[in-house]
């Protein structure tokens, strides 16, 4: 089996979001297995109540970079939530939740979207890592 | 001479309007769904599918039939091989 490819999420802002998601629909199309840990603003992102919401775009995009993802958003794109579902259902995606980002925002397990597997610490992300590469958006 | 026939479409995914990498993922839902054999044929408008769909083919196993340009899409026909 290929290495995983995995993925580091810290920022909350749907292009960073939306960016991972299509990474990790690509390598689950290839077979490829994916590690995805949520910290901070990413794991923020995935709350239940809040993953449907506007999350905003990070600074570099100003207005113009706003008028072109609403634009191709009109145009049928869909959410950086539901690619990762349906990267879920195509291949091997594993999304864990950061314990200490748990904590620091004060999330319980119930409070995640059902995108998410899980809850673990650093350790047990680069023990599932194992050689593959780390990618931190 | 020995001609190779066109086999006959099985299924077309329509996947115009859905961007990158949705037609690939629309492709790979349909050839789970089928047997070896059968042919898939995926309209696509996102500008990247043309060159990964392709490569995904070969990747996977499977048969590129037919990539051709049409008005405003490209339509790939890929044959389920394994």
């Amino acid at each position: 089996m290929d290495e995983p490819l995995n993925l580091v999420l810290f920022s909350g802002t749907d292009d960073k979001l939306q960016a991972a998601a299509i990474l990790t629909a690509g390598a689950a199309a290839l077979g490829k297995p994916v590690n995805v840990f949520l910290q901070y603003w990413a794991l923020d992102a995935f709350r239940r109540e809040r993953i449907d919401r506007d999350h905003g775009l990070a600074p570099e995009s100003g207005a113009e970079g706003r008028a072109h993802v609403d634009a191709l958003r009109a145009a049928g794109q869909v959410s950086w939530a539901e690619t990762f579902r349906q990267a879920k259902e195509l291949g091997v995606v594993d999304i864990q939740a950061c314990s200490l980002s748990m904590d620091l925002l004060g999330i319980e397990e119930n409070n995640l979207d059902s995108l998410v597997d899980g809850v673990e610490g650093v350790t047990a992300f680069y023990l599932n890592a194992a050689n593959g590469q780390v990618v931190f958006i | 001479m020995i001609e190779t026939p066109t086999p006959a479409v099985t299924k077309t995914v329509d996947a115009r309007g859905s961007f990158c990498p949705g037609p690939l993922m629309e492709l790979i839902r349909a050839i789970r769904e089928s047997q070896v054999g059968d042919v898939i044929a995926v309209l696509s408008s996102d500008k990247g599918s043309k060159t990964d769909i392709p490569k995904w083919i070969e990747k996977a196993g499977h048969r590129l039939v037919v990539l051709e340009n049409l008005d405003g899409y490209d339509r790939i026909v890929v044959e389920k091989a394994r």
